[in-house]
Formats: structure tokens, sequence, C-alpha cells
């Protein structure tokens, strides 16, 4: 119990640097910003219970916002994806057999339904963020272009994470 | 009673959210329209701090002193050129009287946090109200506009890009002297939007886009962009014209604030003006 604990604070801060200092500073061609920091909320454990989700949810969200100088704006999609993360979970995990301490990373859950439940989980993230920012809807497609390409990377950088640390437990 | 808590139990994870999302629209819409909260400014000196300790490293690369000499040397300089002061010629001349009097002063800053990407950009610069800087200063470099200061704490402030969706600056062709408004559309961090030229003026490729001076913000003559293209929307009355900006916002290092001595003077004369034609 206390080992996932430790764990979730290690990559709290971990995916937290990652973004302040490497992601945030990056930008191609001025419409990819991936927001990786959002694979901590993806990767909480299925049993954290409601309230918790969320606050650490808004707390993610919101130390990213102290960062990028954008108050509420990530605080307020963090938030959101803490909330419908149960649902996602539903809506993806047919997968009978997983108990309550299995955790939902790519080692545990395999690649079919990491995929579905990280990109499903990382658009809606991506179309809460963008157009809040945006907050009016008449760049729609601009800001949907801006959202579809920034979600593939950021996928594309979860996958990459998740494949480096799936790796080194199996090499042990 | 009882069943208020039941029905607070029951539906928990739905008002918690409700109300995490709602304290981020608060924190979100304070900071957008009152220009950051209080809240924001005491993260601003906090984060500031690492900022500049992570740019500390990165700068090592940029030759550190001799810049700092550089700009230093230049801001005095921009001081003393003829653009800086404003003519004050009157019919009656005392001893001490002069002919130019300082309106402009230059700050100079280095960037220590910068966006490109977003549809709303903000910079962060190593130096704040303790240096003299304060709200709606203007924030240039030697190659044009680069934006406005929006909040300061101690140590740090913070400026609003041109690459945002809030920038209005007024601007104006060299040329032919038409005003006009320039905005960003959200694309390109290289290419920004002329409007309101009227369309029955003629303009050309490569055309020089200047600030106009009529805000009391930036003083008159900094370099916007040159004219891209140009075209008139079907059914309107004004002209669209992209333009390149003159300043690389993907690479700004040291900048100017600019500080107007004669702004309150201007906008006092403004508001008497106003409220006499109000009467």
């Amino acid at each position: 119990m206390s080992r996932v604990v430790l764990v979730n604070i290690a990559r709290f801060f971990l995916l937290l640097m990652l973004q302040v200092m490497v992601l945030n500073r990056i930008s191609f061609y001025g419409f990819l910003n991936p927001y990786v920091y959002i694979l901590f909320i993806l990767l909480l454990p299925f049993e954290t219970p409601g309230w918790l989700l969320l606050t650490l949810s808004f707390v993610s969200g919101l130390s990213v916002d102290l960062f990028a100088g954008t108050m509420g704006l990530h605080a307020a999609a963090a938030v959101f994806t803490g909330f419908v993360k149960p649902g996602v979970v539903k809506l993806v995990g047919e997968k009978p057999d997983y108990d309550i301490t299995t955790q939902p990373t790519l080692k545990e859950m395999g690649f079919k339904w990491f995929l579905a439940y990280a990109a499903t989980m990382t658009f809606l993230h991506h179309f809460v963020l963008n157009f809040v920012d945006v907050f009016s809807f008449r760049e729609f497609w601009q800001t949907i272009f801006r959202i579809i390409l920034s979600s593939v990377f950021t996928l594309l950088f979860m996958l990459l994470i998740e494949y480096i640390f799936t790796s080194r437990k199996e090499n042990r | 009673m009882r069943n208020l808590l039941a029905f607070i139990i029951r539906y928990h994870f739905l008002l918690l959210f409700l109300l995490f999302e709602s304290l981020a629209m608060v924190l979100l819409v304070n900071s957008t329209y009152y220009q950051r909260s209080i809240l924001q400014t005491a993260g601003n000196s906090m984060t500031g701090r690492f900022y500049s300790s992570v740019s500390n490293i990165s700068e090592y690369l940029k030759l550190r002193r001799t810049n700092e000499l550089l700009a230093n040397e230049n801001a005095m300089l921009r001081q003393m050129k003829g653009i800086s002061f404003l003519k004050t010629d009157t019919n009656t001349f005392w001893v001490k009287d002069t002919l130019y009097k300082q309106q402009y002063r230059y700050i100079v800053c280095r960037v220590i946090n910068n966006t490109v990407g977003k549809r709303n950009n903000y910079i962060m610069l190593n130096k704040g109200s303790r240096h003299g800087i304060s709200k709606d200063m203007a924030v240039i470099t030697s190659n044009g506009v680069v934006g406005t200061v929006v909040n300061v704490s101690e140590d740090f402030s913070w400026v609003m890009s041109v690459l945002n969706k809030q920038t209005k600056i007024s601007g104006r062709i060299i040329k032919n002297n038409q005003m006009g408004t320039v905005v960003w559309n959200g694309m390109d961090h290289t290419i920004g939007t002329l409007t309101d030229i009227p369309a029955h003026v003629k303009i050309a490729k490569g055309d020089t886009i200047t600030t106009s001076g009529f805000s009391y913000i930036f003083p008159a003559n900094i370099m916007l962009g040159t004219i891209q293209d140009f075209r008139v929307e079907q059914g309107e009355h004004f002209y669209v014209i992209p333009f390149k900006f003159s300043v690389d916002f993907n690479s700004l290092d040291y900048v100017y604030v600019v500080k107007n001595l004669l702004k309150d003077q201007q906008e006092q004369l403004e508001k008497s003006t106003e409220v006499k034609g109000n009467e």
C-alpha cells in the first residue's frame, strides 16, 4: 500500500518537472503543446476514492498553472480529466479480470486497452484545455486542429514513458 | 438535515467536481480580466525565482556579460535619441527651458520565460516594481514591439506578448499614414494581422507597419512588421492584412521596458475633458 503511494508521489513530481522544465519550453510550429503531466491522473490506482482523485487532479493542474502562469486553466482541465476517469475506465475497461490491486498501466492492462484509455482521456483533457483557453467557438476548426495534433504528441510521449518504465521493471 | 447530508454523501463526487471546477473558473476569470490576482503575483515571485535559475543555466551559451553590457549601452543611447523627447517649443522661452523634454525611459530586462505556441502567450521578465516597472508599460526590442506589461511583483514582471488574443495595438502604414489595429489570429508566431484599413487605400506587399504613437503606452514609429499579403473579405469594407513580425518571438532575450513619463499627464487631460463633455 505505502509503496503505491510513494510511487505515485514520485511520479507526480517527476512528471511536473518534465512538464515545466522541458515540455513547456518547446513548441513545434506553434501548434504542438504536449501536456504529459496528466499521465499522473491516468495512472492513479483504480481504487482511489473519488474525492481524493479530484483533489489530486486539481493539485496537479494547479501546480502546472503556477509555472505556466495560466491561473486556473490547467486546474479546470485536470479536474475534468479526473472527473471523467471512472467513466472512461468503465467505457474502455471491459476486461473482467482486473482486481482491486491492479493499476491502469500499460504493463498490467496491455497495449490495446491502455492506448484506448489514454487516447480518450488525453483528447478530453486537451479539448477542455484548449476551448477554455480560447474561450469562444469562433476559431472552432483551428482549435480542433490544435487539439488533435497536441493529443497525438502527448500520447506519443506517454507511450514512450510507459515503455521506458515497463522495460526497466522486466529487466530486474 | 439528514436528507441533505445523505444527498451530499450520495453525490459527493459530482458536487466536489463542480466545486473544484468553479474554483478553477474563478481563478481563471480573475487572472484574465483583472490582469492576474494577488495570488498570481505571489506565485510569480516564487516561480520567477525558479525560472531565473533555469534561465541562468541556459544563458551560459549566450555570453551573458557581453550581452548585458551591450544592452545597457543601447538603452542609454536610445534614451538620448530624439525620438525619446517631446518637443516643447512655446512662444515664451525661459532661461532654464529646454527645447526637448524627456518622454520615454528605457529599462533593460532579460526574458526568463516565454511561449509562442499557445493562443494566449505571456513573457516573464527578470525585473519588477523595484526597478521602476509598473502595469501598462510597453515592451520592445531593437527590432520592434514585443508586448505590454500586465502585472508586476517586486522582482519580476509579467508581459502580455503580442501573440495574444487580447492584443490590440494601434498601427500605421508608414507609406500613406493609414491607421489600423494589429491583432494576432493564433496561427503562426511570425505572422500578425493588421485590420481596420479601409479597402480604398492603396497598399503594396513589403510596406512597413509601425506603431502609431496614439496610445499612451507605445512610442511612435516602433517597428511592427512588413506587409506580406492583403485581401478584402467579401462584403467587407476593410482589408485583412497579414504581415511578418519584425521581432522573432521565439528567440527573445534582452528587451526594453518603455516608461512613458508623461502618461499620467496625458490620461488626466483626457479624463478631465471627458468629464466636462458629460456635464
